[in-house]
């Protein structure tokens, strides 16, 4: 109860008075924390992303799924879609990008303002996938930077939150260079690939 | 019972069904091109066969084939009377000059593309498919009322269901960007492995979740 002895001395010694500040000063002793203004900053930011779906194809179901009360992306402060790019801050790229829907997603990236990040959810968004043709965009990088890659088809919402908490985890630090979720087990290692599945 | 629509058009029409054959209930005629409109105007028409419901209008390239390359194939089927039929048209000869047959590009040219006429005159519903059909195997419909491209964007050049369109080809429509994907994996061992990967199993003693010691 470290912290409490640290808040008596700054305010009376009236019980619910106590209690109050004690709640505000949860994790310093002092009563203030010193950073950096643009630690702050980037604090803030990464705990209220407003996203832009971009949404196609079939990956949504799984992007419908993240949002639902089982996976709730609320948790992390990135629950709250705006369906204009000016107001978001997070582009969502969902599912298959054809070569004549490329002008669309650049124009919404370019109406977003500063700061924006981008995640390509799914193969199809990353790399084009299987649709290794005369229609398909070979992954959204080749338009415009993608902050995260989420690999999968479609990725589990596991995956999706691993890459989401990757992006946040990206902005605390600063860092614009390419993420990809990396599986979380390693396939190589695995005898039998049945061990994929949830661990007992 | 549709043998009886290939028997009825094979009586009316007379050379110019070259082919019929039925195989599992499917049956199926080959039709002289200059009579396509005809014929499906008549099936719809004869009470006989009363094919009020055009299932599907699509093509086929054959680019071995001598003679003719394409196979434009209709699909009908009457709600009345409960039967199908399946059209054929062979069109798309070669040219007697085999030089301009192995040059692609006189092969997209607007003037070259096989023509047959439009069934919108008679379903309504044909428009779009011969809208795709021209648009992915560049077969021009003679009497359609507005024959643009229907998937793929104006600028593009070609028609990608042909044989001869090279598989891996692109046309895309903005130019790419140089991406810098330096930072492929394997990446830092606890990169982007917060603490939502943790799970119980991995608690230690008198450490809560997020590896803090324990009040
Ligand atoms: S990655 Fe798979 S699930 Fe996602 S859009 Fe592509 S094909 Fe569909």
């Amino acid at each position: 109860m470290g912290s409490v002895s640290a808040v008596t001395s700054m305010s009376d010694n009236s019980a619910p008075d106590l209690e109050r500040s004690q709640l505000v000063l949860e994790g310093s002793q002092q009563g203030f924390a010193t950073t950096r203004f643009e630690d702050l900053l980037n604090w803030a930011r990464k705990y209220s992303l407003f996203q832009y779906p971009f949404v196609t194809a079939c990956c949504a179901m799984e992007f419908m799924a993240l949002a639902g009360p089982r996976f709730d992306m609320a948790r992390f402060g990135a629950e709250a879609p705006r369906f204009s790019p000016r107001q978001s801050d997070l582009l969502w790229v969902v599912g298959t990008i054809s070569q004549r829907q490329a002008p669309v997603l650049k124009t919404v990236y370019d109406q977003m303002a500063d700061p924006k990040y981008v995640i390509a959810f799914g193969t199809c968004a990353s790399s084009g996938g299987f649709y290794d043709n005369y229609t398909t965009l070979p992954g959204i990088d080749k338009i415009i930077p993608v902050d995260v890659f989420v690999p999968g088809c479609p990725p589990r919402p596991e995956t999706v939150i691993d890459g989401l908490l990757l992006l946040q985890d990206k902005i605390t630090r600063g860092d614009r260079s390419v993420g990809i979720v990396k599986p979380r087990v390693d396939p190589v290692q695995l005898r039998n690939p049945v061990q994929l599945r949830r661990k007992a | 019972m549709s043998k009886q629509v290939l028997d009825r058009i094979a009586q009316v029409f007379g050379a110019a069904i070259l082919e019929t054959h039925s195989a599992f209930g499917d049956d199926t005629a080959v039709v002289e091109p200059s009579h396509w409109l005809e014929i499906a105007r008549f099936l719809r028409d004869d009470p006989a066969s009363s094919m009020d419901h055009f299932i599907d209008l699509t093509a086929v390239d054959y680019p071995q084939r001598s003679g003719t390359r394409f196979d434009v194939v209709l699909h009908l089927r009457s709600s009345e009377r409960l039967h199908r039929v399946r059209l054929k048209a062979r069109i798309g000869a070669r040219c007697a000059n085999p030089a301009a047959d192995a040059n692609p590009a006189a092969d997209v040219a607007e003037a070259a593309l096989p023509k047959i006429d439009s069934l919108t005159s008679v379903w309504v519903g044909a428009n779009w498919f011969e809208r795709e059909c021209f648009d992915m195997f560049g077969i021009a419909f003679i009497g359609h009322p507005d024959l643009r491209r229907i998937l793929m964007y104006e600028q593009f050049v070609g028609y990608p269901l042909r044989k001869d369109y090279p598989a891996a080809k692109t046309q895309p429509l903005l130019e790419y960007r140089q991406a810098d994907n330096e930072k492929l994996p394997p990446f830092d061992e606890h990169e982007g492995m917060s603490f939502g990967r943790k799970t119980h199993a991995d608690r230690q003693p008198g450490r809560n979740l997020l590896g803090f010691e324990e009040d």
